[in-house]
């Protein structure tokens, strides 16, 4: 196994241990909580009045819009490291190169901007 | 396969000859402390007390000297709470959702370094994982928003999901100037170029990148405090409007996973980006006579977690101190905000940054 798997089991045993002691206290807390469901109880919450139709609701397709710039620019962004990481190394050219591709980024995002995307009404 | 791991990790501190099992047992408890010690005392310090006089008011006094034992007092209380869930909700997943809050944050602070030999894990990329893994605390929090069945949970949980990912494109930037900076993504290394840097010739404070990267710092803390959710980016828990946003649903020992999470993610926070601006765990090398990371003195691992948590304070109580002062903004500022400001600033703080650094 390299070095690098070995770090990554690390990160394994964390999250078995996030997920344990998670549990444990749930459990813990489950052993002396006490558990009365009732109809009131069971219903959603909406400020003391019954609820009215459903939970799921429909909502606004501005969030997906949100979602899918927010995809786009991650995914950009996620190329800009392995450069940002050794910038010395290809200098000027790598520069020139990577500014042209921040160019493109900001680029697009005048792109959203103008399109009224980036308008939150 | 334990035996085939203890076969395979004979190495791993040969000088201490700590056997893989015990060595990972000891991270994990590790991690535990570095994750919940935060959180407690930030909940202590800032949330009670500093929240209280900031309020003309005493905050909890009765539990233990000064209120400090009114954490656990808190705890029990909540342990004896009915765990709910509405009739309606997708009960299975309803109740994952603060785990996968809680695991996010046990996740990320496994990059966090404390010393030349006490990190957790020492990645090449390391701010890179940090950067990934923090984004699945989103994951728990739009579950819970959608499988409460609720209509305050669901546009709470929607409008996590949305300002969390538009804060963390700022972020993303921001961090990028840094790893241009420093030339690396890995954590100990950052620590290491910022102590021993030198700005225009004077080198007695090292490099400390809250200086030459100051646009990336106040970008960063921002996108950390919307990240966060605190004040004045707490539209998705808007009290006034939405009750509690997604976690309206949830009561006892869930909510209250929430809760710790949420101040344990602020803590953590508050380490990476101490390691990313103000130099770590580390004091300037030049005070000491180091040349580079493999020259500090073994005693930094001891005084190195003191000064990562020193600085994660001074960070949080900045946090705290802007969400005890500021009113909410509207959910279209919020959102205006990150894509018209600070997104086109970090993209224009990165393209300088490496200019600069290319041509000098």
């Amino acid at each position: 196994m390299s070095h690098f798997l070995r770090d990554y089991l690390n990160v394994v045993w964390f999250g078995i241990a996030a997920l344990a002691i998670g549990g444990l206290l749930l459990g813990l807390a489950a052993a002396i909580r006490p558990s009365k469901p009732n109809y009131d109880k069971g219903i959603a919450y909406e400020s003391g009045v019954d609820p009215v139709g459903m939970g799921w609701s429909q909502s606004q397709i501005r969030y997906y819009v949100f979602a899918l710039l927010f995809v786009i620019f991650d995914v950009e962004a996620v190329f800009l490291f392995p450069w940002a990481a050794s910038s010395e190394r290809y200098g000027t050219f790598g520069l020139i190169a990577m500014l042209v591709f921040i160019v493109l980024l900001l680029d697009g995002l005048v792109y959203a901007w103008k399109r009224g995307l980036l308008r939150w009404v | 396969m334990l035996a085939q791991l203890a076969a395979e990790f004979p190495d791993w501190y040969p000088e201490w000859n700590i056997p893989y099992w015990l060595m990972s047992i000891l991270r994990v408890v590790g991690g535990l402390v570095a994750v919940l010690l935060p959180a407690g005392g930030i909940v202590y310090i800032f949330l009670f007390k500093m929240m209280s006089f900031m309020q003309s008011r005493l905050g909890p006094m009765e539990a233990g000297p000064y209120g400090s034992m009114q954490l656990l007092a808190e705890v029990g209380k909540w342990m004896q709470k009915e765990d709910l869930a509405p009739d309606n909700a997708d009960v299975r997943i309803y109740k994952m959702a603060p785990l996968i809050v809680l695991l996010s944050t046990f996740l990320l602070v496994v990059v966090v370094p404390f010393g030349p030999q006490a990190y957790f894990t020492n990645f090449e990329t390391g701010i890179f994982y940090a950067l990934a893994v923090a984004s699945v605390s989103v994951l728990g929090i739009l579950i819970a928003g959608w499988s409460s069945a609720n209509k305050y949970s669901l546009l709470g949980g929607l409008r996590a999901g949305g300002q969390l990912i538009a804060y963390e494109l700022p972020m993303v930037l921001a961090t990028l100037g840094v790893v241009i900076q420093a030339g690396s993504m890995n954590l100990n290394r950052i620590i290491e170029v910022q102590n021993t840097g030198e700005i225009f010739g004077i080198g007695w404070i090292g490099n400390p990148f809250v200086i030459t990267q100051f646009i990336g710092f106040l970008i960063f803390m921002i996108a950390v405090q919307a990240e966060l959710t605190q004040s004045p980016f707490d539209m998705p828990i808007a009290e006034s409007e939405l009750v509690s946003g997604y976690m309206t649903e949830y009561s006892g020992f869930r909510f209250l996973i929430f809760f710790i999470a949420e101040f344990a993610t602020a803590g953590v926070f508050g380490f990476i980006a101490s390691v990313l601006f103000l130099g770590g765990w580390g004091v300037p090398f030049t005070w000491f006579g180091w040349e580079g990371i493999s020259d500090v003195a073994w005693w930094m691992n001891f005084v190195g977690p003191l000064i990562m948590f020193t600085k994660m304070f001074a960070l949080v109580g900045v946090i705290m101190w802007v969400r005890f002062s500021y009113p909410r903004f509207r959910e279209d500022q919020l959102q205006t905000f990150a894509w018209k400001v600070l997104i086109p600033l970090a993209l224009a703080n990165t393209a300088a940054t490496a200019i600069l650094k290319v041509v000098f």
